[in-house]
């Protein structure tokens, strides 16, 4: 075992990590924050994905050791300390952007990393930026429309049917 | 994943010290080399992670080549190849998805050789050198088939040179489920001639189509590859695809490529 430090949400962690403990498990399991999910665990699904060092990465396909020092953000640092959801979180709320929630923190987090880079993107750069990130439940009219929502778009168009 | 020790070096000298171990792995981004770990289908001792490699990062033209880092992800070449080789910049902008393309790496892929990868086609049709801590091998002489590369046993790729074309394109028909590449042209034109690679069709891996070559070296238009077919034998066969069907692609892609470069 290897102690790794990283800055999670702002703040300094540590744990324990095996060579090959995910980032995912490490989150989870040492760090107690269970609200990056492990969907499928083979990198397809994106129920997993947070931000290291800024850029969204997979964390079920990422080696907890290969974060050392670095900045992690997950979805328990979106919302205000008081519990008001950040811009993108409401969005998903008010366009009912999910339905059994499972993928939503790897849904708003890709999110988050899409308008940080692109801050008003077109429903098409959404819809492809989320090729990473799946949805049983298959709600993505209104994932797609709550993240156009969270961009400050009109959104009375898109997605109707 | 069974156990295995993790080291993460900071120089191509202390990387290649720790990879002549006995049963050493190198470790690009893991976006193949995770998943294989997690299904037990590898077992190093060790992983040597290039990750921490400054050397190893980035790109930089160098008149009339771009150089790129073995350990420089997919996502940077997409942003930063944008401006000096357009192709190569869109390519590694569809390879995966958005947080596979943050850790996955040139290098990894090149090395992986993955016969429906994407890179593989770019380096062959650009007549890349790949460039590692030992020697500098053509692309020509480099893909050895299904994941089989001229790399030797704990040999690792620092680096990657294309010759940037006049004009180039690469036209992936998308697996549906995987999203690889169910066949890729990708079409290169120098001033001495023009290069095809195909990805994902063959059986033997990605591979030069020499006759498309001749005919648009003479006559660099969609036009000139009517009549040319690529033979069904040696292709690979799957329930997305056929070998006919496959080998039908690398013509209709072929022409696209041309078709938008032109």
């Amino acid at each position: 075992m290897t102690k790794v430090t990283m800055t999670v949400n702002g703040k300094a962690a540590s744990g324990e990590a095996e060579g090959r403990t995910l980032l995912s498990s490490f989150l989870r399991e040492e760090l107690g924050l269970t609200g990056t999910h492990v969907g499928c665990d083979t990198s397809q699904c994106g129920a997993c994905v947070v931000h290291v060092d800024g850029v969204a990465v997979k964390s079920c396909t990422m080696l907890a050791v290969e974060a050392e020092g670095a900045e992690v953000a997950t979805i328990e640092g979106q919302a205000a300390a008081d519990g008001t959801l950040n811009t993108i979180q409401q969005a998903f709320q008010d366009h009912h952007g999910l339905q059994c929630g499972f993928c939503t923190p790897g849904m708003v987090m890709s999110a988050a990393a899409l308008l940080k880079d692109n801050p008003k993107p077109s429903e098409q750069e959404v819809r492809d930026y989320l090729e990473g990130n799946l949805c049983r439940c298959t709600g993505y009219h209104n994932i797609v429309k709550a993240i156009m929502a969270a961009s400050g778009q009109d959104v009375s168009a898109i997605a109707a049917e | 994943m069974y156990e295995f020790d993790f080291v993460k070096p900071s120089s191509v000298a202390e990387a290649v010290a720790a990879l002549g171990e006995e049963e050493a792995q190198a470790l690009g981004g893991g976006q193949t080399l995770i998943p294989t770990l997690k299904q037990r289908l590898a077992s190093p001792s060790k992983l040597v992670s290039l990750g921490g490699i400054a050397d190893m990062q980035g790109l930089r033209l160098d008149g009339a080549d771009l150089n790129i880092g073995g350990a420089t992800t997919h996502g940077t070449v997409a942003a930063e190849a944008a401006g000096s080789y357009p192709a190569l910049a869109v390519l590694a902008g569809h390879i995966g998805d958005p947080a596979v393309r943050n850790r996955g790496t040139i290098g990894g892929s090149l090395a992986n050789n993955d016969p429906a990868a994407c890179y593989p086609a770019a380096a062959l049709a650009s007549g890349a050198t790949i460039v590692t801590n030992a020697r500098e091998i053509a692309a020509d002489d480099y893909f050895d088939g299904l994941f089989t590369t001229a790399l030797e046993e704990g040999e690792i790729i620092t680096g990657v040179r294309f010759p940037v074309p006049e004009v180039a394109n690469y036209q992936k028909f998308l697996q549906p489920a995987s999203r690889f590449a169910l066949v890729g042209v990708f079409v290169a034109k120098y001033a001495d001639g023009v290069r095809v690679a195909v990805t994902g069709a063959s059986e033997e891996g990605v591979f030069r189509w020499t006759e498309a070559e001749a005919a648009l070296s003479g006559n660099f238009s969609a036009d000139a590859l009517d009549g040319l077919t690529v033979a069904a034998d040696g292709m690979m066969a799957d329930i997305h695809g056929t070998k006919a069907y496959r080998a039908h692609l690398v013509g209709v892609l072929a022409k696209r490529a041309v078709a938008a470069s032109a």
